[in-house]
């Protein structure tokens, strides 16, 4: 999808996030001189898109309870990262899931998925019964367990124009 | 939280009506007025279940560029690492990992040149690698919490 200046105008004014209002649409758009259908419209095109990739309530896990994360890391063959991505990427307990390159020598992994649990033993458990019930607990993998978070905010930020 | 309030955060976690009136269209299937759907999501954003109500975008679908860069920093100079990496407005998020690669974040900019001179100063300014690990392919997920 091409974006024009007008859907950057309204990707910024909605880095905010929605008015609590009856009517967020019109609120947004009156902000960007903009009237709610087509604030409406340009909407649907980018979530089509995949440009927005989720609208709704964006939950702070670790307020849910989900006090641990485990970044999973698997060292496949190359002819079986997409295969194996795609049946690692449906288990429920599985919440990303990217192909990333290997750096060797330290590193050998090119599979990362993400797990959460409310605690340590629990996203153990889950990666276990996982790693049994699809069948690649013989690949290499290693569970890495955030032990600080520094920082964690979206990214803010936005190109000036498309063509950047 | 109470079981109104979970099935708001399981229903809502994406798919927000696009409609006139997209609070009373999201209520209806719960049960809910609009009045009460708005109040109870203002409740649980200002308590901090919710960071934001609103958009999760895919940024690398509007030409910014971003990549999970990875460290292996000594366990005296952590802090002082942490501090210089997080002072970049580029970097968006730094976790601490129990492993050697023990630092991990996320450097997100408005182009790829952009994103490989920060990780070039980082590296520069520490005298220690940074491995740059973009993603190659995203899988699928169902990306759901559930509350």
């Amino acid at each position: 999808m091409e974006l024009n200046d007008r859907d950057l105008n309204l990707i910024s004014a909605l880095c905010g996030g929605l008015a609590l209002d009856s009517r967020p649409y019109y609120v947004l758009g009156r902000a960007i001189g903009m009237d709610e259908n087509e604030v409406v419209e340009r909407l649907r095109a980018l979530r089509q898109a995949g440009i927005i990739r989720r609208l709704g309530v964006i939950v702070r896990h670790h307020e849910l309870g989900y006090k641990a994360n485990a970044m999973v890391v698997w060292d496949v063959p190359d002819d079986e990262i997409a295969e194996i991505g795609r049946r690692l990427g449906a288990c429920p307990e599985v919440s990303l899931c990217y192909r990333r390159p290997r750096r060797l020598p330290g590193w050998p992994y090119c599979l990362f998925t993400m797990i959460h649990g409310r605690d340590r033993a629990e996203v153990e458990a889950s990666l276990a019964a996982l790693a049994m019930r699809e069948g690649v607990s013989h690949y290499p993998h290693e569970a890495l367990f955030s032990t600080r978070r520094f920082k964690q905010c979206g990214a803010r930020y936005i190109p000036k124009t498309a063509a950047e | 939280m109470d079981d109104i309030d979970r099935r708001i955060v399981n229903a809502l976690q994406g798919g927000f009506p696009l409609t006139r009136r997209p609070f009373a269209d999201a209520a209806a299937p719960l049960g809910l007025s609009e009045a009460e759907l708005i109040g109870r999501i203002r409740k649980l954003r200002e308590s901090g279940v919710l960071s934001r109500f609103g958009p999760m975008f895919n940024a690398d679908r509007f030409g910014g560029h971003n990549t999970l860069a990875a460290m292996v920093v000594p366990e005296e100079r952590f802090d002082e690492v942490a501090e210089l990496v997080n002072a970049f407005d580029e970097v968006a998020h730094n976790y601490a990992r129990d492993h050697s690669f023990n630092m991990w974040f996320v450097v997100a900019a408005e182009s790829r040149v952009r994103v490989d001179e920060v990780l070039a100063e980082i590296a520069a300014r520490t005298g220690i690698s940074v491995h740059d690990m973009p993603k190659q392919r995203e899988f699928l997920v169902q990306l759901r919490f559930e509350a």
